[in-house]
């Protein structure tokens, strides 16, 4: 018990100047990881340049919970790219090796077909019905690195909101209480 | 300022940077590996060669595969996903790469092997372009690390050609 009154008493003794010093400190912890964020999008040239794989279709090379590092070079996408796609009218990006490329001279378009290592058939059943390419617009990126396990965090977060709302809960409770 | 809670977050901080720093060491050593792979492949046969009713031609062929990829391995590799593409070039299209036979191999002692099949994918042209076309058989290669950068590469074998009419 001698923890939640040391709590309480912390509380109560909070002073305004110590709360904006501390909401000032957390506020630079929060821009501090927008700005590497959004200069890691500058850089890589895409959106997302991390992405956590969330599906076993690219086992045994990647499993679920590992983090890929992204980047959307002027390097033409080749057969054997392990790229980051979205279906039009879906949320969930896919990450998938392509395994066919057409490029055509006239109009410049270009054509891809996608496979995970580890489903049997190609991509075609999990594009929209009809749809038997990808093209240039559906690709977020291309996988140039990854890190094992890191995305686990974020997966169970998603899953279970309930851990997210306690973990900040704790932790911004442990910022105001801190005392210099 | 000494509390628990500051020397375990400390604690925690410290392990998570050097973690992170000896995976950025392990795959920085993959650099160091020149790796000198050898490969072959010969098509044995075509089996058939039709015009699709939409139009496209389609060609099955029979492929015997060598190759020796075992220096690829260093103690940082996961796995090699290793494919064979059709490569060719028609008057429309600049570029036409067609995936027609892949594996993945796990183990080094595996990485040299040969292997008769006909194409795992199907080989078709957008267009009905096929007929006496010369193309490239391109064996390629990407090394997936435990952690790191990933690595690719290529062995291009020009010169195939196939038949001026379907059969």
């Amino acid at each position: 018990m001698g923890w939640v009154s040391d709590t309480v008493d912390s509380i109560k003794s909070i002073k305004v100047r110590e709360v904006l010093h501390q909401l000032i400190v957390l506020g630079m912890i929060v821009t501090t990881a927008l700005i590497i964020w959004k200069g890691l999008m500058c850089i890589t040239g895409t959106e997302s340049p991390v992405v956590v794989v969330l599906s076993g279709s690219m086992e045994p090379g990647f499993q679920r919970g590992d983090i890929l590092f992204l980047t959307m070079s002027k390097d033409p996408i080749r057969s054997g790219d392990i790229v980051v796609f979205n279906i039009d009218g879906r949320d969930i990006p896919i990450v998938h090796r392509v395994i066919k490329v057409h490029e055509r001279e006239d109009t410049e378009d270009k054509y891809y077909l996608t496979k995970g290592d580890n489903n049997p058939m190609d991509d075609r059943v999990l594009y929209n019905h009809g749809q038997n390419w990808l093209e240039k617009k559906h690709i977020m990126g291309r996988a140039v690195g990854f890190v094992p396990y890191a995305g686990w965090a974020t997966i169970i977060m998603s899953e279970k909101p309930i851990i997210k709302y306690v973990l900040v809960g704790a932790l911004g409770l442990l910022v105001l209480t801190t005392k210099e | 300022m000494h509390s628990f809670g500051y020397r375990a977050n400390a604690l925690f901080t410290f392990a998570v940077t050097i973690l992170g720093f000896m995976c950025a060491l392990a795959s920085f050593t993959d650099s160091f590996n020149s790796p000198s792979p050898s490969v072959q492949v010969q098509v044995l046969k075509v089996n058939w060669f039709q015009k699709q009713p939409n139009g496209n031609d389609e060609v099955s062929m029979t492929l015997n595969i060598s190759a020796d990829l075992q220096s690829l391995f260093t103690w940082n590799t996961k796995q090699v996903f290793v494919f064979l593409a059709a490569e060719y070039v028609t008057p429309k299209h600049v570029l036409n790469q067609i995936s027609l036979w892949d594996a993945i191999i796990q183990e080094k002692e595996n990485a040299k092997f040969t292997i008769t099949t006909s194409n795992k994918y199907r080989f078709i042209d957008q267009g009905s372009n096929l007929r006496g076309k010369e193309f490239n058989l391109t064996l390629h290669w990407h090394v997936m690390p435990k952690t790191g950068k990933m690595l690719a590469d290529k062995v291009v074998l020009p010169g195939y050609r196939l038949p001026a009419e379907y059969r």
